[in-house]
């Protein structure tokens, strides 16, 4: 069988530097962090193309692997190829079987990457106030952004939650990386007791945000787009849906998403996404399809 | 028999009257229309891309959860969420065509009427390799029951593609295994005009969540497909070449290698699909035709099409 070549062979059509790589990847380390898992993958390639927001499809298993199906992982660090081949680092809360065996990996071990994939976080033009809202692992795309908007002279207040001080991912990196850190979890473990949009509505008035960024569970992003929008701040979340491939094609991983024409779509978030304008995410619609959605029958009653 | 190089090997295809470089193609629905795995090799590498089934209107498909991870598989129930024809002729066919990729277009309907429409509308464009005619989906005028679970609303849907396609386009009828007997509903749609078949969809499953103590999919239930189904399928070919020999049938169900690819050839497959298998590794198709030409070459078989339904050869091993 001729998988290892063809699988770790470069991209020779299309956009030279542009879309995602399939790379066989080598694992560097994994170390824990609290309840979670940090891993470092060499994997040439995708530190140049990543930016803040995309992420990469992990296969779990070698190439006889039953479990066929990609693992999608926000991307918290990449570094360029040096003199070491370049990196991509994730953070993974082991559950289930893909996450727990990417948990369980050693340094030398193999992982194929696939990414970067996605649309990233949309940077302002402008030197602007912005909001960075982390839920537990979802903390993990925000660093690399706030590094971005600093960069454009913006400010950068970070807000991270977590259910408990163990999922409370970043929090000391947050120190350096932003403007202010806010801390909460639901069993007050360490900083408020509560969650992220408690102290969030003071936080966006105090500071006067203009765009609030946010990554975690999707009844946070719910939580924190309706508070972005009474404060009249835009919003971007990056979502978390299911997926099967990843990369396009299998239409597993779509939300209504409402676009600039004020039609409703199911739209794929692998592609689409995983970042969307909060406001244009049809929250409370997720899980169906909802009436006047493009293409649901006008009237027919299907079987 | 003595091995060949893999670069001695024929692997041109005969399937009707489309002529292809090689017998490898994408599965409808794993590959949407061919530009997303553009980004990892060149589709037109490919013998064909089958694309997702289209139908004549816009469809925003089934409510999520649309998928469940199976052991060495997968359900899905998607429900055919696609652009409709109109956006797709304007939109997908071109660029396909703009890059040198032999299409085969899936279309799927809920009446005859809409099957016939696609037909021509698909039929008539020039470029098109062949048709593949997605029959599992129900049938609204014959209360919503599947025109692939019967052979004789089965043998409807493919006469009504045929009667409508232009004459030197072959229309390839994709058969579902959730049936009684396979061969039956072969021979219905062979008699009623098809070219060739695709052999097999998806089987119906379903997968109860733990935490809901509910069906999991948005769907209820949805379609098996990767390589825990492969046996079903080689089975169904085999079956199927043995009732109608010398009938085009091209192979599809959790094929993941060229070995795997080669034992579809075997079992009476002339070509193959690759599906599931591309969200694992996006590569695959591109990967399994060079697999299959070393398979090939090792077993000393010089043409792809020597292999073809050698596996009902009476004496087993037998010198080609
Ligand atoms: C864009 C995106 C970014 C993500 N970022 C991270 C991250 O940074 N860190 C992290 O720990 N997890 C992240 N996740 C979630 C992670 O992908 C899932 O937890 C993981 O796929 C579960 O696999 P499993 O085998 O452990 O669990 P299982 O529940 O057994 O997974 C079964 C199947 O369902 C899919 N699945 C289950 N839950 C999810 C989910 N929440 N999201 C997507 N697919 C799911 C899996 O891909 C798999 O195919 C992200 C998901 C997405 C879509
Ligand atoms: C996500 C998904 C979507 C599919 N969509 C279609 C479709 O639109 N039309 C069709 O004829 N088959 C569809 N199929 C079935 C495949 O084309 C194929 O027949 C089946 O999955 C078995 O092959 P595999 O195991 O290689 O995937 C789909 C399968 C999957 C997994
Ligand atoms: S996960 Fe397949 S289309 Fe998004």
């Amino acid at each position: 069988m001729t998988r290892g070549t063809a699988v770790s062979r470069r991209r020779t059509t299309a956009q030279a530097a542009r879309g995602p790589l399939q790379v066989d990847g080598e694992v560097f380390s994994v170390k824990r962090v609290g309840d979670y898992f940090h891993l470092t993958i060499v994997a040439d390639g995708i530190a140049e193309r990543t930016r803040p927001g995309n992420f990469v499809a992990l296969s779990v298993g070698d190439h006889t692997s039953a479990n066929l199906l990609r693992r999608a992982f926000s991307i918290y660090r990449v570094k360029p190829a040096g003199i070491y081949g370049g990196t991509v680092e994730v953070i993974v809360a082991a559950h289930g079987p893909g996450t727990s065996w990417l948990a369980s990996r050693h340094r030398h071990d193999r992982v194929n990457v696939v990414g970067p994939l996605g649309r990233p976080f949309a940077l302002p033009k402008q030197p602007v106030a912005c909001a960075l809202v982390g839920g537990g692992y979802g903390s993990a795309p925000l660093f690399g952004l706030a590094e971005k908007l600093r960069e454009r002279s913006c400010t950068a207040h970070m807000v991270l939650g977590a259910s408990t001080e163990a999922r409370l991912f970043g929090a000391l990196e947050a120190k350096r990386a932003a403007s202010s850190v806010t801390v909460t979890t639901v069993d007050g473990s360490v900083g408020i007791k509560g969650v992220v949009t408690d102290p969030l509505p003071t936080l966006l008035a105090r500071h006067d945000i203009d765009v609030v960024y946010s990554c975690g569970p999707m009844g946070m992003l719910r939580a924190v787009t309706s508070v972005a929008t009474q404060h009249g701040a835009w919003s971007q979340t990056a979502v978390e849906e299911a997926m099967a491939c990843g990369v396009g094609v299998c239409m597993t991983c779509v939300l209504p998403v409402v676009g600039d024409d004020n039609i409703t779509r199911m739209v794929r978030s692998c592609v689409e996404g995983p970042v969307f304008a909060g406001d244009k995410v049809r929250w409370d619609a997720i899980g169906t399809v909802p009436a006047g959605t493009y293409g649901t029958p006008v009237s027919s009653t299907r079987p | 028999m003595t091995a060949l190089t893999p670069a001695d090997v024929d692997l041109t295809t005969v399937l009707a009257d489309a002529h292809l470089d090689n017998p490898v193609m994408t599965a409808s629905g794993c590959a949407a229309a061919g530009q997303e795995l553009h980004q990892f090799f060149d589709v037109s590498e490919l013998g064909a891309v089958v694309t997702k089934s289209v139908m004549r209107d816009p469809r925003s498909g089934r409510p999520t959860p649309r998928m469940a991870e199976t052991p060495s598989g997968m359900l899905n129930s998607i429900g055919l969420q696609g652009p409709g024809i109109t956006a797709f002729l304007a939109r997908d066919l071109p660029w396909l065509l703009q890059h040198d990729a032999r299409p085969i277009v899936s279309i799927a309907g809920s009446s005859l009427g809409e099957y016939a429409e696609l037909a021509r509308r698909v039929g008539n464009t020039p470029g098109v390799a062949a048709l593949e005619v997605n029959i599992s989906c129900p049938n609204v005028e014959n209360r919503g029951s599947v025109f692939a679970c019967d052979p004789f609303q089965a043998a409807r849907a493919v006469a009504a593609v045929r009667r409508d396609t232009p004459r030197g386009v072959p229309v390839f009828a994709k058969l579902s295994p959730d049936v009684t007997s396979i061969v039956e509903v072969a021979e219905a749609v062979m008699e009623a005009g098809a070219d060739g078949l695709v052999l097999i969809n998806t089987l119906l499953g379903m997968h109860i969540d733990l935490t809901t103590l509910r069906p999991l999919l948005g769907g209820g239930t949805g379609g098996l497909s990767g390589p825990a189904i492969r046996p079903v399928a080689v089975r169904a070919v085999w079956q199927v070449a043995a009732a109608l020999p010398g009938v085009p049938i091209i192979g599809v169900g959790g094929i993941r290698t060229g070995a795997d690819a080669l034992e579809f050839l075997l079992a009476g497959a002339s070509a193959v699909q690759v599906g599931t298998v591309i969200f694992n590794d996006p590569s695959a198709p591109r990967r399994v035709i060079d697999e299959l030409r070393a398979e090939l070459a090792v077993r000393g078989f010089a043409k792809a099409s020597d292999a073809v339904g050698f596996a009902h050869r009476s004496t087993p091993g037998g010198s080609t």
